[in-house]
């Protein structure tokens, strides 16, 4: 197609769009909605990963090793679980540290003094003299199981603890919004597609006897399609354009918010920042609001428009 | 120009529209085909612009193949054949040059040619002071014209015209036809389908009658008195 002739099926597009002002409108604003509610599934599906996951950093698995073994075993044990996919960090806790982080609880004390001299005393005969340990940290916390079920089989290695429990709930609270968010927005998108399809058949109604007339001069199938096509493309962009500055500034107010009123928060809950989220949001949105837009038109036009 | 060779067509019902139809118009002829309505006439027309099948038979129209021609090709063929209604089908919310600058944009003309050749094509047809009227604002006659201009601006080899004075009083009728038939003097291969017997009668050109689907007769220079 010539460019002039897309300027033209351009020109007739938006000609569309004022023409079936009522249904234009109609389905911009259910675009709006939809990418305006994308949007704040994705900032929060975001978000919820990124607390989940600095959560995960704090659920670790600890090693044991076998009685009497030595330093180098400690060593090359330690390589062989750095080397796993899924460990973020491994950690070796020595029997004195083992001690020491144990013993205020153990002796329920709160007066340091105190714990520091009954540290001293024990020092000698450290009742933890065999609790040389990993402290494991995963990237995914999902892939603890595995991670446990191998460690068990690694020589040298006396038990694996773990966490299940804290693990379990967090993997599957993570499933549970990325399910419902992605649920939600299959219907919203459906509404969408379906609304622009009608919107384009309207446009294509009114027009049925320039198309008529088009076909008999010898239009090509691309030229009488390309207004409609284009119909659905602008309908689309519209209609994410503006939810996404919404979404921007309600993100931008939100964390202002968050921060001033809840600022002792800010240790357990993070924001990520609104240029993380948008430099992905927005790409897609638009990328999504298109094809919807050209999606809708295309099924109207294969249906109506048998040139 | 038009080679018709044993086609007929049928709908699911009925009688077929066309029926063992044998047709032959030369480059530069100018040919009126009459009947009663139901005769085919309306289908003949489609089959030549390929907007319908044949059931059977083999078409040629402008040197290609109709049977054979695929979807794609369709409309660089029909840019070959103008084509005039009874009811002018023009497009009511633009302007009289919009209309024919229209039929130069749909077939991918340059914006250059296209402002070039619009003017000429509304004086051919005697509107050239009117190109920024809708049709609301004219005559039936001078719509025609404008339809007329349009079906001429991509300068086809053929032009087709159906019942092209149905809608007009006789003086319009007149300057319509005096127009096709200086179209024709230029070269250009004209096909009037029409009901009116004055002009038929006058023009004394070759006339075709139809009747249930098949040609009764083929006049070299015909008219309604010849009719059985």
């Amino acid at each position: 197609m010539k460019l002039n002739s897309l300027l033209y099926s351009f020109r007739q597009g938006l000609k569309n769009i004022h023409r079936n002002k009522f249904y234009s409108l109609a389905s911009v604003a259910t675009m709006i909605v939809c990418i305006f509610m994308f949007g704040v599934f994705s900032a929060v599906v975001v978000n919820v990963n990124h607390v989940v996951r600095e959560a995960e950093k704090g659920v670790a698995v600890v090693a044991y090793f076998d009685e009497g073994i030595t330093d180098e075993q400690i060593a090359k044990i330690g390589d062989t679980i750095r080397a796993r996919d899924e460990v973020e960090s491994a950690t070796y806790v020595s029997p004195e540290e083992a001690w020491e982080e144990f013993a205020p609880i153990y002796f329920g004390t709160e007066d340091p003094e105190l714990t520091e001299d009954l540290i001293q005393d024990f020092a000698a005969d450290n009742p933890l003299a065999n609790s040389a340990s990993y402290e494991i940290y995963l990237k995914d916390v999902s892939k603890q199981d595995e991670l446990v079920k191998a460690l068990s089989e690694v020589e040298g290695i006396r038990r694996v603890d773990s966490n299940e429990v804290v693990a379990d709930t967090l993997t599957n609270f993570n499933k549970l919004v990325g399910y419902l968010s992605i649920g939600i927005i299959v219907l919203l998108f459906a509404v969408a597609v379906f609304l622009i399809s009608n919107t384009v058949a309207v446009g294509i109604a009114v027009r049925r006897e320039e198309i008529g007339i088009m076909k008999l001069i010898g239009a090509t199938d691309v030229f009488i399609r390309a207004p409609f096509v284009i119909e659905g493309m602008i309908l689309g962009l519209v209609g994410s354009g503006i939810p996404l500055v919404l979404v921007l500034l309600l993100y931008k107010r939100l964390e202002a918010f968050i921060e001033s009123q809840f600022g002792m928060l800010a240790g357990v809950i993070s924001f990520v920042p609104a240029g993380r989220v948008f430099s992905y949001l927005v790409p897609v949105s638009l990328c999504i609001g298109v094809g919807i837009g050209f999606i809708g038109s295309m099924l109207t036009i294969r249906k109506h428009l048998k040139v | 120009m038009i080679h018709m060779d044993n086609v007929s067509k049928a709908y699911s019902t009925g009688n077929p529209a066309v029926n063992e139809i044998n047709l032959h118009i030369e480059k530069g002829e100018f040919v009126f085909i009459i009947g009663s309505s139901g005769a085919g006439k309306t289908t003949l027309f489609k089959l030549i612009l390929k907007e319908l099948e044949p059931s059977s038979g083999t078409i040629t129209v402008a040197g290609q193949e109709l049977n054979s021609m695929k979807r794609k090709q369709i409309p660089k063929f029909r840019r070959n054949i103008g084509v005039v209604f009874q009811d002018f089908r023009l497009l009511k919310d633009r302007s009289i040059y919009e209309n024919i600058a229209f039929a130069q944009r749909v077939v991918e003309t340059s914006s250059r040619r296209i402002r070039r050749e619009v003017p000429q094509a509304l004086s051919a047809v005697g509107l050239a002071e009117r190109y920024r009227a809708y049709p609301s604002e004219l005559s039936g006659g001078e719509q025609q014209r404008v339809a007329l201009a349009r079906a001429l601006v991509n300068k086809p080899q053929l032009i087709m015209a159906d019942e092209p004075t149905g809608n007009l009083d006789a003086q319009n009728a007149w300057e319509i036809m005096k127009m096709l038939e200086e179209i024709n003097e230029q070269g250009t291969t004209v096909l009037v389908v029409t009901h009116n017997r004055e002009i038929v009668d006058a023009m004394k050109k070759r006339v075709i009658t139809l009747e249930d689907g098949r040609i009764v007769s083929d006049e070299k220079e015909g008219g309604y008195e010849h009719e059985a």
